[in-house]
Protein backbone atom coordinates (compact mmCIF):
# COMPACT_ATOMS: atom_id res chain seq x y z
CA UNK A 1 0.00 0.00 0.00
CA UNK A 2 1.47 3.30 -1.07
CA UNK A 3 1.19 6.27 1.25
CA UNK A 4 -0.13 9.37 -0.42
CA UNK A 5 2.10 12.42 -0.72
CA UNK A 6 2.49 14.58 2.37
CA UNK A 7 1.33 18.22 2.27
CA UNK A 8 5.00 19.16 1.96
CA UNK A 9 5.33 16.80 -1.01
CA UNK A 10 2.28 18.29 -2.71
CA UNK A 11 3.67 21.78 -2.15
CA UNK A 12 7.07 20.76 -3.56
CA UNK A 13 5.56 19.24 -6.70
CA UNK A 14 3.18 22.16 -7.35
CA UNK A 15 5.84 24.74 -6.61
CA UNK A 16 8.40 22.95 -8.77
CA UNK A 17 6.03 22.65 -11.72
CA UNK A 18 5.01 26.30 -11.37
CA UNK A 19 8.69 27.27 -11.45
CA UNK A 20 9.20 25.14 -14.59
CA UNK A 21 6.16 26.42 -16.46
CA UNK A 22 5.69 30.07 -15.42
CA UNK A 23 8.39 31.50 -17.74
CA UNK A 24 7.15 29.41 -20.67
CA UNK A 25 3.53 30.46 -20.12
CA UNK A 26 4.51 34.14 -19.89
CA UNK A 27 6.55 33.82 -23.08
CA UNK A 28 3.60 32.31 -24.95
CA UNK A 29 1.11 34.89 -23.60
CA UNK A 30 3.33 37.83 -24.55
CA UNK A 31 3.75 36.51 -28.10
CA UNK A 32 0.11 37.58 -28.61
CA UNK A 33 0.79 41.05 -27.24
CA UNK A 34 0.15 43.91 -29.66
CA UNK A 35 2.60 46.22 -27.90
CA UNK A 36 6.14 46.71 -29.13
CA UNK A 37 7.29 46.73 -25.51
CA UNK A 38 7.67 43.18 -24.37
CA UNK A 39 6.52 43.77 -20.81
CA UNK A 40 3.61 46.11 -21.42
CA UNK A 41 0.33 44.47 -22.28
CA UNK A 42 -1.31 46.20 -25.26
CA UNK A 43 -4.12 43.79 -26.07
CA UNK A 44 -4.38 40.57 -28.08
CA UNK A 45 -2.83 40.59 -31.52
CA UNK A 46 -1.27 38.34 -34.11
CA UNK A 47 1.01 41.19 -35.20
CA UNK A 48 4.25 39.36 -34.39
CA UNK A 49 3.16 36.22 -36.22
CA UNK A 50 2.53 38.32 -39.32
CA UNK A 51 5.94 39.94 -38.91
CA UNK A 52 7.44 36.47 -38.58
CA UNK A 53 5.79 35.26 -41.80
CA UNK A 54 7.61 38.06 -43.66
CA UNK A 55 11.00 37.56 -42.03
CA UNK A 56 12.78 35.58 -44.73
CA UNK A 57 16.02 35.22 -42.75
CA UNK A 58 14.14 33.60 -39.89
CA UNK A 59 12.20 31.34 -42.26
CA UNK A 60 15.42 30.27 -44.00
CA UNK A 61 16.86 29.38 -40.61
CA UNK A 62 13.75 27.33 -39.81
CA UNK A 63 14.19 25.44 -43.10
CA UNK A 64 17.86 24.69 -42.43
CA UNK A 65 17.09 23.55 -38.88
CA UNK A 66 14.32 21.21 -39.99
CA UNK A 67 16.48 19.62 -42.68
CA UNK A 68 19.43 19.19 -40.32
CA UNK A 69 17.07 17.70 -37.73
CA UNK A 70 15.36 15.25 -40.10
CA UNK A 71 18.58 13.91 -41.60
CA UNK A 72 20.64 13.82 -38.41
CA UNK A 73 17.85 12.21 -36.38
CA UNK A 74 17.37 9.50 -39.00
CA UNK A 75 21.11 8.81 -39.14
CA UNK A 76 21.36 8.80 -35.35
CA UNK A 77 18.40 6.47 -34.89
CA UNK A 78 19.67 3.96 -37.48
CA UNK A 79 23.15 3.89 -35.98
CA UNK A 80 21.72 3.93 -32.46
CA UNK A 81 19.55 0.90 -33.23
CA UNK A 82 22.62 -1.03 -34.43
CA UNK A 83 24.60 0.09 -31.38
CA UNK A 84 21.78 -0.89 -28.99
CA UNK A 85 21.50 -4.35 -30.58
CA UNK A 86 25.25 -4.85 -30.12
CA UNK A 87 25.21 -3.64 -26.51
CA UNK A 88 22.17 -5.69 -25.44
CA UNK A 89 22.55 -8.90 -27.44
CA UNK A 90 26.21 -9.45 -28.24
CA UNK A 91 27.36 -10.10 -24.67
CA UNK A 92 31.01 -9.35 -24.09
CA UNK A 93 33.04 -8.69 -27.21
CA UNK A 94 36.47 -7.27 -27.90
CA UNK A 95 36.37 -3.49 -27.71
CA UNK A 96 33.05 -3.34 -25.87
CA UNK A 97 34.37 -1.15 -23.06
CA UNK A 98 35.70 1.42 -25.49
CA UNK A 99 32.51 1.26 -27.49
CA UNK A 100 30.16 1.77 -24.55
CA UNK A 101 32.47 4.53 -23.33
CA UNK A 102 32.12 6.32 -26.66
CA UNK A 103 28.34 5.85 -26.52
CA UNK A 104 27.91 7.27 -23.02
CA UNK A 105 30.58 9.97 -22.93
CA UNK A 106 28.79 12.53 -25.13
CA UNK A 107 25.79 12.43 -22.77
CA UNK A 108 27.70 14.36 -20.12
CA UNK A 109 30.34 16.04 -22.27
CA UNK A 110 30.11 19.86 -22.18
CA UNK A 111 28.81 21.06 -25.53
CA UNK A 112 31.66 23.50 -26.15
CA UNK A 113 34.09 20.58 -26.09
CA UNK A 114 31.97 18.56 -28.52
CA UNK A 115 31.63 21.55 -30.82
CA UNK A 116 35.30 22.47 -30.74
CA UNK A 117 36.48 18.90 -31.33
CA UNK A 118 34.10 18.30 -34.26
CA UNK A 119 35.18 21.55 -35.83
CA UNK A 120 38.87 20.61 -35.60
CA UNK A 121 38.09 17.33 -37.36
CA UNK A 122 36.44 19.11 -40.27
CA UNK A 123 39.26 21.65 -40.46
CA UNK A 124 41.88 18.86 -40.53
CA UNK A 125 39.98 16.99 -43.21
CA UNK A 126 39.65 20.28 -45.12
CA UNK A 127 35.89 19.80 -45.36
CA UNK A 128 34.16 23.14 -45.99
CA UNK A 129 31.86 23.97 -43.07
CA UNK A 130 28.15 24.15 -43.76
CA UNK A 131 24.98 22.10 -43.80
CA UNK A 132 26.59 18.66 -43.81
CA UNK A 133 29.14 19.34 -41.09
CA UNK A 134 26.35 20.44 -38.72
CA UNK A 135 24.26 17.42 -39.68
CA UNK A 136 27.10 14.95 -39.08
CA UNK A 137 28.00 16.52 -35.72
CA UNK A 138 24.38 16.43 -34.58
CA UNK A 139 24.05 12.80 -35.67
CA UNK A 140 27.16 11.93 -33.64
CA UNK A 141 25.91 13.48 -30.42
CA UNK A 142 22.28 12.39 -30.70
CA UNK A 143 23.31 8.86 -31.67
CA UNK A 144 24.24 8.39 -28.02
CA UNK A 145 20.82 9.46 -26.74
CA UNK A 146 19.09 7.26 -29.33
CA UNK A 147 21.18 4.27 -28.25
CA UNK A 148 20.29 4.71 -24.58
CA UNK A 149 16.55 4.96 -25.31
CA UNK A 150 16.44 1.94 -27.64
CA UNK A 151 18.74 -0.08 -25.41
CA UNK A 152 16.39 0.32 -22.43
CA UNK A 153 13.47 -1.09 -24.39
CA UNK A 154 15.49 -3.85 -26.05
CA UNK A 155 16.82 -5.02 -22.68
CA UNK A 156 13.25 -5.41 -21.42
CA UNK A 157 12.14 -7.36 -24.50
CA UNK A 158 11.68 -11.12 -24.06
CA UNK A 159 14.28 -12.64 -26.31
CA UNK A 160 12.62 -16.04 -26.41
CA UNK A 161 10.03 -14.67 -28.87
CA UNK A 162 12.83 -13.91 -31.26
CA UNK A 163 14.37 -17.34 -30.68
CA UNK A 164 11.03 -19.03 -31.29
CA UNK A 165 10.79 -17.27 -34.66
CA UNK A 166 14.26 -18.54 -35.51
CA UNK A 167 13.30 -22.08 -34.45
CA UNK A 168 10.39 -21.80 -36.85
CA UNK A 169 12.86 -21.24 -39.67
CA UNK A 170 13.39 -17.50 -39.93
CA UNK A 171 16.93 -16.22 -40.38
CA UNK A 172 18.15 -14.07 -37.47
CA UNK A 173 17.81 -10.94 -39.58
CA UNK A 174 14.23 -11.76 -40.64
CA UNK A 175 13.30 -12.78 -37.11
CA UNK A 176 14.57 -9.42 -35.93
CA UNK A 177 12.54 -7.54 -38.52
CA UNK A 178 9.37 -9.60 -38.00
CA UNK A 179 9.37 -9.97 -34.21
CA UNK A 180 11.76 -7.70 -32.37
CA UNK A 181 11.52 -4.53 -34.41
CA UNK A 182 7.72 -4.15 -34.21
CA UNK A 183 8.01 -4.62 -30.45
CA UNK A 184 10.66 -1.99 -29.92
CA UNK A 185 9.11 0.38 -32.49
CA UNK A 186 7.78 2.83 -29.85
CA UNK A 187 11.28 3.19 -28.43
CA UNK A 188 12.73 3.67 -31.90
CA UNK A 189 10.15 6.39 -32.54
CA UNK A 190 10.90 7.98 -29.15
CA UNK A 191 14.63 7.85 -29.94
CA UNK A 192 14.06 9.60 -33.27
CA UNK A 193 11.93 12.28 -31.60
CA UNK A 194 14.57 12.86 -28.94
CA UNK A 195 17.35 13.10 -31.54
CA UNK A 196 15.26 15.46 -33.66
CA UNK A 197 14.43 17.72 -30.71
CA UNK A 198 18.03 17.85 -29.53
CA UNK A 199 19.15 18.81 -33.02
CA UNK A 200 16.43 21.47 -33.26
CA UNK A 201 17.60 22.86 -29.93
CA UNK A 202 21.34 22.94 -30.36
CA UNK A 203 23.13 26.27 -30.46
CA UNK A 204 26.68 25.54 -29.36
CA UNK A 205 27.66 22.63 -31.60
CA UNK A 206 25.97 24.23 -34.61
CA UNK A 207 27.82 27.52 -34.02
CA UNK A 208 31.16 25.73 -34.09
CA UNK A 209 30.51 23.47 -37.07
CA UNK A 210 28.31 25.61 -39.28
CA UNK A 211 29.47 27.76 -42.14
CA UNK A 212 28.07 30.39 -44.47
CA UNK A 213 24.57 29.67 -45.71
CA UNK A 214 23.79 27.16 -42.97
CA UNK A 215 22.53 29.34 -40.13
CA UNK A 216 20.21 27.31 -37.93
CA UNK A 217 17.24 28.71 -36.02
CA UNK A 218 18.97 28.67 -32.61
CA UNK A 219 21.94 30.52 -34.14
CA UNK A 220 19.61 33.17 -35.58
CA UNK A 221 17.66 33.40 -32.30
CA UNK A 222 20.86 33.71 -30.31
CA UNK A 223 22.12 36.63 -32.38
CA UNK A 224 18.75 38.37 -31.91
CA UNK A 225 18.47 37.59 -28.19
CA UNK A 226 21.88 39.17 -27.65
CA UNK A 227 20.45 42.39 -29.05
CA UNK A 228 17.58 42.30 -26.57
CA UNK A 229 14.09 40.97 -26.04
CA UNK A 230 11.89 41.19 -29.12
CA UNK A 231 8.25 40.07 -29.49
CA UNK A 232 8.97 38.30 -32.77
CA UNK A 233 11.25 35.90 -30.88
CA UNK A 234 8.29 35.18 -28.58
CA UNK A 235 6.20 34.31 -31.63
CA UNK A 236 8.73 31.94 -33.18
CA UNK A 237 9.39 30.38 -29.75
CA UNK A 238 5.67 29.81 -29.22
CA UNK A 239 5.37 28.03 -32.57
CA UNK A 240 8.39 25.87 -31.74
CA UNK A 241 7.04 25.02 -28.27
CA UNK A 242 3.64 24.17 -29.76
CA UNK A 243 5.07 21.82 -32.38
CA UNK A 244 7.35 20.03 -29.94
CA UNK A 245 4.73 19.78 -27.19
CA UNK A 246 2.15 18.34 -29.61
CA UNK A 247 4.69 15.77 -30.84
CA UNK A 248 5.78 14.74 -27.36
CA UNK A 249 2.26 14.43 -25.98
CA UNK A 250 1.19 12.38 -29.03
CA UNK A 251 4.21 10.07 -28.65
CA UNK A 252 3.44 9.70 -24.95
CA UNK A 253 -0.20 8.75 -25.58
CA UNK A 254 0.85 6.17 -28.21
CA UNK A 255 3.33 4.63 -25.79
CA UNK A 256 0.80 4.51 -22.98
CA UNK A 257 -1.60 2.58 -25.18
CA UNK A 258 1.04 0.16 -26.39
CA UNK A 259 2.34 -0.54 -22.94
CA UNK A 260 2.64 -4.31 -22.64
CA UNK A 261 0.69 -6.43 -20.13
CA UNK A 262 3.90 -6.93 -18.17
CA UNK A 263 3.93 -3.17 -17.63
CA UNK A 264 7.28 -2.91 -19.40
CA UNK A 265 8.02 0.74 -19.64
CA UNK A 266 9.59 2.54 -22.53
CA UNK A 267 12.38 4.90 -21.65
CA UNK B 1 36.37 -12.63 -25.58
CA UNK B 2 34.60 -13.06 -28.88
CA UNK B 3 34.77 -11.18 -32.13
CA UNK B 4 32.71 -7.98 -32.15
CA UNK B 5 29.27 -8.50 -33.72
CA UNK B 6 28.65 -7.20 -37.23
CA UNK B 7 25.96 -4.75 -36.16
CA UNK B 8 28.47 -2.79 -34.09
CA UNK B 9 30.84 -2.02 -36.95
CA UNK B 10 28.99 0.93 -38.42
CA UNK B 11 28.27 2.83 -35.16
CA UNK B 12 31.77 1.92 -33.91
CA UNK B 13 33.44 3.41 -36.96
CA UNK B 14 31.16 6.44 -36.88
CA UNK B 15 31.97 7.22 -33.25
CA UNK B 16 35.68 6.51 -33.72
CA UNK B 17 35.92 8.99 -36.62
CA UNK B 18 33.49 11.67 -35.47
CA UNK B 19 33.81 11.47 -31.69
CA UNK B 20 37.13 9.89 -30.60
CA UNK B 21 39.44 11.13 -33.35
CA UNK B 22 38.47 14.79 -32.80
CA UNK B 23 39.73 14.56 -29.22
CA UNK B 24 43.16 13.53 -30.50
CA UNK B 25 43.05 16.64 -32.66
CA UNK B 26 42.07 18.83 -29.70
CA UNK B 27 45.00 17.39 -27.71
CA UNK B 28 47.35 17.99 -30.64
CA UNK B 29 46.16 21.54 -31.15
CA UNK B 30 46.57 22.37 -27.46
CA UNK B 31 50.31 21.72 -27.98
CA UNK B 32 50.51 24.08 -30.96
CA UNK B 33 50.87 27.86 -31.18
CA UNK B 34 48.41 30.46 -32.34
CA UNK B 35 49.47 31.89 -35.70
CA UNK B 36 48.21 34.37 -38.22
CA UNK B 37 47.17 31.78 -40.75
CA UNK B 38 44.19 29.78 -41.97
CA UNK B 39 43.52 27.71 -39.89
CA UNK B 40 45.06 29.95 -37.20
CA UNK B 41 47.70 27.70 -35.63
CA UNK B 42 51.17 26.25 -36.24
CA UNK B 43 52.89 23.87 -36.77
CA UNK B 44 50.87 21.95 -39.33
CA UNK B 45 51.52 18.36 -40.18
CA UNK B 46 53.03 18.25 -43.69
CA UNK B 47 53.09 14.71 -45.01
CA UNK B 48 54.48 15.70 -48.41
CA UNK B 49 58.00 15.67 -46.92
CA UNK B 50 57.57 12.17 -45.52
CA UNK B 51 59.15 11.37 -42.15
CA UNK B 52 61.07 14.64 -42.08
CA UNK B 53 57.72 16.47 -42.15
CA UNK B 54 56.48 14.41 -39.20
CA UNK B 55 59.69 15.08 -37.25
CA UNK B 56 59.45 18.83 -37.97
CA UNK B 57 55.86 18.77 -36.83
CA UNK B 58 56.68 16.97 -33.57
CA UNK B 59 59.53 19.38 -32.82
CA UNK B 60 57.08 22.26 -33.15
CA UNK B 61 54.81 20.96 -30.37
CA UNK B 62 55.30 22.04 -26.78
CA UNK B 63 53.46 22.89 -23.59
CA UNK B 64 53.72 26.66 -24.00
CA UNK B 65 49.93 27.08 -24.16
CA UNK B 66 49.47 25.20 -20.89
CA UNK B 67 52.18 27.32 -19.25
CA UNK B 68 50.27 30.36 -20.44
CA UNK B 69 47.10 29.01 -18.79
CA UNK B 70 48.88 28.73 -15.44
CA UNK B 71 50.36 32.23 -15.71
CA UNK B 72 47.19 34.10 -16.64
CA UNK B 73 44.97 34.40 -13.57
CA UNK B 74 41.92 34.68 -15.79
CA UNK B 75 41.91 30.95 -16.49
CA UNK B 76 42.28 29.96 -12.85
CA UNK B 77 39.43 32.28 -11.89
CA UNK B 78 37.24 30.87 -14.67
CA UNK B 79 38.05 27.31 -13.57
CA UNK B 80 37.30 27.92 -9.90
CA UNK B 81 34.18 29.98 -10.53
CA UNK B 82 32.82 27.28 -12.90
CA UNK B 83 33.26 24.77 -10.09
CA UNK B 84 31.57 27.18 -7.69
CA UNK B 85 28.59 27.89 -9.95
CA UNK B 86 28.11 24.21 -10.81
CA UNK B 87 28.53 23.09 -7.19
CA UNK B 88 26.13 25.64 -5.74
CA UNK B 89 23.56 24.98 -8.45
CA UNK B 90 23.81 21.23 -7.92
CA UNK B 91 23.16 21.70 -4.20
CA UNK B 92 20.12 23.92 -4.88
CA UNK B 93 18.89 21.45 -7.51
CA UNK B 94 19.06 18.63 -4.94
CA UNK B 95 17.16 20.74 -2.42
CA UNK B 96 14.39 21.50 -4.93
CA UNK B 97 14.48 18.29 -6.96
CA UNK B 98 14.48 15.77 -4.13
CA UNK B 99 11.17 16.89 -2.54
CA UNK B 100 9.65 17.04 -6.04
CA UNK B 101 10.78 13.53 -6.97
CA UNK B 102 9.71 12.22 -3.56
CA UNK B 103 6.30 13.88 -3.82
CA UNK B 104 5.72 12.44 -7.31
CA UNK B 105 6.82 8.97 -6.22
CA UNK B 106 4.22 9.06 -3.41
CA UNK B 107 1.36 9.87 -5.79
CA UNK B 108 -1.10 7.32 -7.09
CA UNK B 109 -0.24 5.13 -10.11
CA UNK B 110 -2.53 7.09 -12.43
CA UNK B 111 -1.19 10.51 -11.53
CA UNK B 112 2.51 9.58 -11.53
CA UNK B 113 3.12 9.18 -15.31
CA UNK B 114 1.35 12.47 -15.97
CA UNK B 115 3.51 14.29 -13.40
CA UNK B 116 6.69 12.74 -14.78
CA UNK B 117 5.57 13.85 -18.22
CA UNK B 118 5.04 17.37 -16.88
CA UNK B 119 8.61 17.41 -15.57
CA UNK B 120 10.05 16.12 -18.86
CA UNK B 121 8.08 18.39 -21.17
CA UNK B 122 10.05 21.62 -20.53
CA UNK B 123 13.23 19.69 -21.31
CA UNK B 124 11.88 19.10 -24.81
CA UNK B 125 11.36 22.78 -25.45
CA UNK B 126 14.37 24.71 -26.59
CA UNK B 127 16.99 25.47 -23.97
CA UNK B 128 17.71 28.83 -25.57
CA UNK B 129 14.03 29.76 -25.53
CA UNK B 130 13.65 28.84 -21.87
CA UNK B 131 16.60 31.06 -20.96
CA UNK B 132 15.23 33.80 -23.20
CA UNK B 133 11.91 33.60 -21.33
CA UNK B 134 13.77 34.46 -18.11
CA UNK B 135 15.36 37.54 -19.66
CA UNK B 136 11.92 39.13 -20.22
CA UNK B 137 11.07 38.37 -16.59
CA UNK B 138 14.30 39.49 -14.95
CA UNK B 139 15.41 42.50 -16.97
CA UNK B 140 15.37 45.83 -15.08
CA UNK B 141 11.92 46.86 -16.39
CA UNK B 142 10.84 43.23 -16.65
CA UNK B 143 7.80 41.38 -15.40
CA UNK B 144 9.26 40.50 -12.00
CA UNK B 145 10.07 44.11 -11.16
CA UNK B 146 6.67 45.27 -12.46
CA UNK B 147 5.04 42.75 -10.12
CA UNK B 148 7.23 43.85 -7.21
CA UNK B 149 6.45 47.51 -7.92
CA UNK B 150 2.73 46.72 -7.92
CA UNK B 151 3.19 45.22 -4.44
CA UNK B 152 5.21 48.25 -3.34
CA UNK B 153 8.32 46.14 -2.91
CA UNK B 154 11.83 47.26 -3.90
CA UNK B 155 13.10 46.19 -7.33
CA UNK B 156 15.67 43.39 -7.62
CA UNK B 157 18.51 43.06 -10.08
CA UNK B 158 19.09 39.47 -11.14
CA UNK B 159 19.87 39.67 -14.84
CA UNK B 160 23.57 40.07 -15.64
CA UNK B 161 24.54 39.01 -12.12
CA UNK B 162 25.98 35.82 -10.68
CA UNK B 163 22.69 35.11 -8.91
CA UNK B 164 21.01 35.22 -12.31
CA UNK B 165 23.43 32.58 -13.59
CA UNK B 166 22.61 30.26 -10.68
CA UNK B 167 18.87 30.79 -11.24
CA UNK B 168 19.28 30.01 -14.95
CA UNK B 169 21.32 26.89 -14.29
CA UNK B 170 18.85 25.59 -11.70
CA UNK B 171 15.93 26.25 -14.02
CA UNK B 172 17.52 24.64 -17.07
CA UNK B 173 18.75 21.50 -15.31
CA UNK B 174 15.85 20.76 -12.93
CA UNK B 175 14.39 17.92 -15.06
CA UNK B 176 17.82 16.22 -15.16
CA UNK B 177 17.86 16.17 -11.37
CA UNK B 178 14.25 15.11 -10.75
CA UNK B 179 14.16 12.17 -13.17
CA UNK B 180 17.03 10.02 -11.81
CA UNK B 181 15.84 10.73 -8.24
CA UNK B 182 12.30 9.72 -9.15
CA UNK B 183 13.55 6.54 -10.88
CA UNK B 184 15.15 5.42 -7.61
CA UNK B 185 12.45 6.61 -5.21
CA UNK B 186 9.62 5.07 -7.22
CA UNK B 187 11.18 1.60 -7.04
CA UNK B 188 11.74 1.77 -3.31
CA UNK B 189 9.94 -0.88 -1.30
CA UNK B 190 7.33 0.74 0.95
CA UNK B 191 7.45 -2.10 3.44
CA UNK B 192 10.97 -1.03 4.44
CA UNK B 193 9.56 2.23 5.78
CA UNK B 194 6.75 0.40 7.52
CA UNK B 195 9.26 -1.95 9.10
CA UNK B 196 11.39 0.99 10.24
CA UNK B 197 8.36 2.66 11.79
CA UNK B 198 7.22 -0.59 13.41
CA UNK B 199 10.67 -0.68 15.01
CA UNK B 200 9.97 2.68 16.58
CA UNK B 201 11.41 5.26 14.19
CA UNK B 202 9.45 8.45 13.62
CA UNK B 203 8.57 9.14 9.96
CA UNK B 204 11.32 11.74 9.89
CA UNK B 205 13.92 9.33 11.25
CA UNK B 206 12.72 6.64 8.85
CA UNK B 207 13.24 9.02 5.97
CA UNK B 208 16.79 9.97 6.95
CA UNK B 209 17.87 6.47 7.95
CA UNK B 210 16.12 4.35 5.30
CA UNK B 211 14.71 6.28 2.34
CA UNK B 212 17.52 8.75 1.84
CA UNK B 213 20.47 6.31 2.07
CA UNK B 214 18.67 3.94 -0.33
CA UNK B 215 18.15 6.76 -2.82
CA UNK B 216 21.87 7.52 -2.92
CA UNK B 217 22.38 6.13 -6.48
CA UNK B 218 19.73 8.56 -7.72
CA UNK B 219 21.36 11.47 -5.87
CA UNK B 220 24.71 10.57 -7.44
CA UNK B 221 23.26 10.09 -10.93
CA UNK B 222 21.28 13.33 -10.80
CA UNK B 223 24.23 15.34 -9.49
CA UNK B 224 26.50 13.87 -12.16
CA UNK B 225 24.02 14.60 -14.94
CA UNK B 226 23.79 18.22 -13.85
CA UNK B 227 27.26 19.07 -12.53
CA UNK B 228 29.45 18.25 -15.54
CA UNK B 229 27.41 19.94 -18.28
CA UNK B 230 26.92 22.96 -15.98
CA UNK B 231 30.70 23.38 -15.58
CA UNK B 232 30.97 23.75 -19.34
CA UNK B 233 27.73 25.65 -19.79
CA UNK B 234 27.84 28.49 -22.28
CA UNK B 235 24.32 29.78 -22.95
CA UNK B 236 23.33 30.57 -19.35
CA UNK B 237 26.43 32.54 -18.29
CA UNK B 238 26.51 34.30 -21.65
CA UNK B 239 22.89 35.45 -21.65
CA UNK B 240 22.11 35.74 -17.93
CA UNK B 241 25.52 36.52 -16.48
CA UNK B 242 27.27 39.84 -16.47
CA UNK B 243 30.37 40.64 -18.48
CA UNK B 244 32.44 39.65 -15.45
CA UNK B 245 30.89 36.19 -15.08
CA UNK B 246 33.69 33.81 -15.98
CA UNK B 247 32.94 30.18 -16.73
CA UNK B 248 34.97 27.63 -18.65
CA UNK B 249 32.43 27.11 -21.42
CA UNK B 250 32.36 30.82 -22.09
CA UNK B 251 36.17 30.98 -21.96
CA UNK B 252 36.47 28.30 -24.66
CA UNK B 253 33.89 30.13 -26.78
CA UNK B 254 35.60 33.52 -26.41
CA UNK B 255 39.11 32.18 -27.07
CA UNK B 256 37.79 30.47 -30.16
CA UNK B 257 35.42 32.97 -31.73
CA UNK B 258 36.55 36.37 -30.44
CA UNK B 259 40.30 35.92 -29.90
CA UNK B 260 40.84 33.31 -32.64
CA UNK B 261 43.24 31.61 -30.22
CA UNK B 262 42.46 27.99 -31.10
CA UNK B 263 45.33 26.44 -29.11
CA UNK B 264 44.18 28.20 -25.92
CA UNK B 265 40.57 27.09 -26.48
CA UNK B 266 41.82 23.51 -26.98
CA UNK B 267 44.02 23.60 -23.91
CA UNK B 268 41.14 24.86 -21.73
CA UNK B 269 38.96 22.07 -23.16
CA UNK B 270 41.63 19.46 -22.42
CA UNK B 271 42.09 20.71 -18.85
CA UNK B 272 38.33 20.61 -18.31
CA UNK B 273 38.18 17.11 -19.77
CA UNK B 274 41.10 15.63 -17.85
CA UNK B 275 40.47 17.20 -14.46
CA UNK B 276 36.66 17.22 -14.33
CA UNK B 277 34.82 15.13 -16.89
CA UNK B 278 37.01 12.03 -17.09
CA UNK B 279 37.42 11.36 -13.33
CA UNK B 280 33.73 11.82 -12.60
CA UNK B 281 32.63 9.70 -15.55
CA UNK B 282 35.04 6.91 -14.65
CA UNK B 283 34.03 6.96 -10.99
CA UNK B 284 30.34 6.90 -11.87
CA UNK B 285 30.34 4.53 -14.83
CA UNK B 286 28.25 1.97 -13.02
CA UNK B 287 25.66 4.58 -12.21
CA UNK B 288 25.20 5.47 -15.86
CA UNK B 289 22.62 2.71 -16.17
CA UNK B 290 20.26 4.91 -14.16
CA UNK B 291 20.15 7.65 -16.71
CA UNK B 292 16.69 8.51 -17.99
Amino acid sequence: MRRGPSPFGIAAVTGGLAFLYAPIVLLVVYSFNSSQLVTVWGGLSLRWYRALAQDSQMLDAVGVTLRVGLISASLATSLGLLAAIALVRAGRFRGRTLFSGMVYAPLVMPEVILGLSSLLLFVSLKVPRGFWTVTVSHATVTLCYATVVIQARLAGFDRSLDEAAQDLGLTPARAFLAVTLPNIAPAVAAAWMLAFTLSLDDLVIASFTSGPGATTLPMRLYSQVRLGVNPEINAVSTLLIGVVAAGVVAAYLVQQRRRGPDGARVA
Amino acid sequence: MKRPPLSVLLPYLWLAVFFALPFVLVAKLSLSHAALAVPPYAPKLDLSHGLAGVADFLRGLDFATYRRLTQDRLYLVAYLSSLGFAGLSTAILLAIGYPMAYGIARCGPRLRPALVMAVILPFWTSFLIRIYAWIAILKPAGLLNLALAALHLPAVTLLDTNAGVVLGLVYAYLPFMVLPLYAVLEKQDESLIEAAQDLGLTPRQAFWRVTFPLSWPGVAAGSLLCFIPMVGEFVVPDLMGGSKTLMLGRTVWTEFFADRDWPAASAVAIVMLVTLVAPIVLAQRRRMALMP
